[in-house]
Formats: C-alpha cells, structure tokens, sequence
C-alpha cells in the first residue's frame, strides 16, 4: 500500500515539474510573441518623424538647422552615423556619443545652450526634441552593423575608462553594471539581461536603444537608459552627456563590433 | 420660430429616449451622441450589450480574438477583433477586469473587412473579448485570457 | 496641434490594409501625480477614415486604448494611387486629420 502511495507521489512530483517546466518554456515564447505583435507599429516612428523635421527646421538664437552638424561622417552625413557611434571629434577634442554631439552642434549651430539642455529633466523641452532627434539618426542606421573607430588614443582610452566603470562596484548595494550584465544567461523576472562585456548578438543589448519604452509611452536615448541603470543600482546618475557615460557607450558599442542595430526598437 | 438649434435639440431629446429603450439604430446613435459614454462607463459584458441595445451574448468560433498570451507590460496589449461572418455591424474589444470593460466599438460599413487590430492597456491579467453585433440581433463573441506581468526591476 | 499621424496604406488584391500610428497620451483619468492630484482624462474618443473622400470607417474609443495608438483595418476596394485619410476627435474637442496614398 505504502510503496503505491509512494509511487503516486513521485509521479505527482514529476508531472507538477513537467507542468513547471512547460510553464517556463512557453512564458519564454509568449514574451517573444507579444514582442513580435508589437514590432509592426512602433510608436518609435512618431518620433523619428518629428526627428527628421528638427533636424532640418532653423532653430534657436543663430536660426540655423542642424543640416549641417557633422556626426562622425562629414557634415550633414546622417545614414551610417549612429553605428560609429561614440568616437573621436576633432573639433571639440574629445569623444562623444550621439546626444553630447547633439547637444554641442546645436550649441554650435543653432546657440542653443548645450548646458540648459544637460540640466533639462528627460522627457521635457529640448530633452523632449532630442529623444526625436536620436530616434531620428539611429533610425538611418537601421540594419547596419555596428563598427565603432579606435584607431584615435582617446578612443581606445574611452574604451578602458569604460571597461573599468562597468566593473566598478559601488552603493549602497555593491552593484556594478557587471551585476546585471557580466555574465551569460541572467535575467530578471522575465527579462533576459544581455552580456555587455561582449557581443550578444543582432539587435541585443548596445545595439537595441534607442528604444520606445511601452511602460511610459516614452522614447528612450541611451543616456536615459544608462541614468535609469544608475537608478537601479542606488548610484548616483554622473551626469548627462559625462564622461563615464560616453566610456560606457564606447565599450559596449565595440564589444557590439559586427552586431546589427535594429534601433530605435520597443521594449517593455 | 422653429431655428435649425430647436430642432436639433428635439431630435437629440428623441434620440436619447430611444437610446433608453434600446430601439435606435447603431447609426443614428452615433449621430446624437458622437460618443457614448454610458457603454464606455459600464463595468461588464452585460452592462455594455445593455447601453448599446444589444442581445444578450453567445460564445461563437465565428468570432475570432486575437492576443498574446503574456503581456510584458499591461500599458500595451495588442488584440484584434475579427469575423467572417456576413451581415456584422459592429465589432467591440472588452477587458473584462479593467475598471471600465469597453475599450472600443468599431462600425462595420460596407466599404471595410470586420478585421481590426489595436492596443489596449491592461491594469491586470484579465479576459478580453471580441464581441460581434449583428444585424439580425444576434451578439457573438470570443474570449481569449491575457496575463499581465511587471517586468525587469518592476517598471 | 497634435503631432502628425504615420499613416501606411498597402493595396494587395482587392484591398488595402491600412495601419496608423497616432500621437496621443491617451490618459486614463485613473492616474494620480506626484502631488496626489488627479490627472485628467485625455483620450481620443472618434475614430474616422475616408477612402478619396468618401467615408469608410468609424470608430469609438476609450480610454482603455494604449498611449500612442496603433490602429490596423482594411478598406475594399482601395487600390496604389487612392488617397486615405484618417481624422480622430478627443474629449477636449481636438481633432487632427492626416492622408496617406495608397502605395
């Protein structure tokens, strides 16, 4: 009798594994069929419009557009600029990622206060402009690969800066981005988290954002998602357009060498 | 003197009367109201089918709903609300645990399929529904459940 | 003035499928801000569409629709060349109307 009740009892046990184990395979392809429902109709593509509208409307205190702001690949050259993204710049002697090139040729261009614009919260006036603007550009990459140039020292000391902060614990919870982001196959809840420290693959990681975030409703730079990293990890945010952001930027973007963006994409 | 306002306004009254009593035609609803409130009020199935004047409902597999199992986040869920049928008037998306159940009433004119798709918020795991009013009184529908999770770090 | 629709309008056979995306908040009524006060109801209410100015679709909604919809329907009948506009109305009364060609 005993050894009946046993054997029903590990066959209970197996089955409600069983039934477990289907239950996680098929949330892993429900969340990829909700993504894939979503892909056709990114709200994203609002933003791009706007995007390529104040990229070529005269604005700000010299009335100029910003049609002639060279992102990396010559002056006004928009297609092909986001994947080589951040680099060197010789004319402000430094590197930059796309919204602190944003920012300084507006400055530049259009006198459009490039400080203002750092100290504006995300989402809110010309954050609210620049959030189109990125959507705008990375759009014009989409499809390429990524291929970020290292051939300038700053660049590749950028790369070790960044390298050394995406290890850096720190908080009041010892987290480092590498928590999250050193290692394969971590997740949390039902999101997989992409291993920054190398390639994770076409559309992964690095090569996702700028993203239209359906939580929000909001379009997210990789400046916002960075300071909401920071968020997550009880550090304090360095700053918009800082070095360190900009350090970070470059190390997952060349660890990203070769991968497709699909940018801007629709995330959660 | 009758003005054209005087008119207008009799008829409005008309129309809301028979509104009440569930006798006017989908159509001329519209034109009195332009919106009605009292369906996107309701908090169940029934109580929509009863400010819209319809019959009470019955599961069909002519009706199809279609929707993703999981949600990642409730903010955007996309459902689509279809029908081969002929003869349809009206084509309705609910979810039925949201504070108010009718997400939306699309008119099925002769010139579009009965085929729509959009997305709607969800504050919760819940049934959502597609629900066709047909011209002959009857109302057909089809369920399908949709879970909602919080994701990441819980935003 | 609302910002513009994207409006894609596809003819395949005897149809066309057209797919909107509008910019719109979308706000519940339900929500509350860091203040405690309610955040007002703002939400399209009417959905039009017209094929070369004859009308084709209506709609109601909610505000149970997402932020920024996105609206998929299909017109008989259109066909490349045919123009189709789509108009929404909100609760406070503006409305937006954008075209699209049918490609």
């Amino acid at each position: 009798m005993m050894r009946i009740l046993w054997a029903g009892a590990a066959a209970a046990i197996a089955a409600s594994s069983a039934l477990v184990w289907a239950q996680q395979k098929s949330s892993a392809e429900g969340i990829a069929e909700y993504r894939a429902m979503l892909a056709d109709g990114n709200p994203a593509e609002l933003f791009e419009a706007k995007g390529e509208a104040l990229w070529k409307t005269k604005r700000g205190p010299k009335n100029a557009s910003l049609e002639t702001c060279d992102l990396g690949k010559g002056p006004g050259v928009v297609r092909g600029a986001f994947v080589e993204l951040p680099r060197y710049f010789a004319d402000t002697g430094r590197v930059q990622d796309l919204e602190s090139r944003l920012l300084s040729c507006s400055e530049t261009l259009q006198g459009i206060s490039a400080a203002e614009t750092a100290a504006t919260p995300f989402g809110r006036g010309e954050q609210s402009n620049i959030e189109a603007l990125v959507a705008y550009i990375s759009a014009a990459s989409r499809g390429m690969k990524f291929s970020l140039p290292q051939g300038n020292p700053e660049e590749r000391k950028m790369y070790e800066l960044g390298k050394r902060a995406f290890f850096y614990r720190a908080g009041s919870h010892g987290f480092a981005c590498a928590s999250c982001h050193g290692d394969a196959g971590k997740r949390i809840r039902l999101q997989d988290l992409p291993e920054l420290t190398k390639n994770p693959g076409d559309g992964v990681g690095f090569a996702a954002w700028p993203a239209y975030r359906v939580s929000s409703g909001e379009l997210w730079g990789m400046q916002r998602r960075l300071n909401d990293c920071y968020r997550q990890q009880r550090f304090p945010y360095p700053g918009y357009g800082s070095e360190v952001t900009i350090a970070l930027g470059v190390y997952m973007g060349v660890n990203a060498k070769g991968a497709e963006s699909v940018a801007p994409s629709i995330k959660r | 003197m009758h003005t054209r306002r005087q008119a207008l306004s009799a008829s409005a009254k008309l129309a809301l009367l028979l509104l009440g009593a569930g006798v006017l035609p989908a159509v001329a609803q519209a034109q009195a109201s332009g919106f009605n409130q009292t369906a996107f009020d309701a908090k169940s199935l029934a109580e929509v089918m009863k400010a819209l004047g319809g019959a009470a409902p019955a599961a069909s597999s002519d009706v199809t709903v279609s929707a993703p199992d999981i949600a990642e986040n409730g903010a955007v869920v996309p459902v689509g609300a279809s029908t081969a049928l002929a003869g349809v008037k009206r084509l309705l998306v609910l979810v039925e645990k949201n504070p108010a159940a009718l997400s939306a009433i699309f008119e099925v004119g002769e010139m579009v399929d009965a085929n729509f798709s959009t997305r709607v918020k969800m504050g919760q795991s819940s049934d959502v529904y597609a629900v066709a009013m047909m011209s002959d009184g009857r109302v057909l529908y089809a369920k399908k459940e949709v879970k909602v999770t919080l994701g990441g770090c819980g935003g | 003035m609302a910002d513009p629709m994207r409006i894609r309008a596809q003819a395949s056979g005897d149809k066309a499928t057209v797919r909107v995306l509008m910019a719109h908040e979308m706000e519940t009524g339900q929500r509350k801000d860091a203040a405690g006060k309610v955040i007002p109801a703002w939400y399209i209410q009417q959905v039009h569409a017209k094929l070369n100015g004859k009308d084709v679709l209506s709609a109601q909604w909610g505000p149970a629709v997402a932020k920024n919809p996105f609206l998929q329907f299909m017109i008989k009948g259109a066909k490349a060349g045919d123009k189709v506009s789509v108009s929404w109305v909100d609760n406070r009364g503006d409305t937006r109307t954008d075209e699209a060609v049918v490609t």
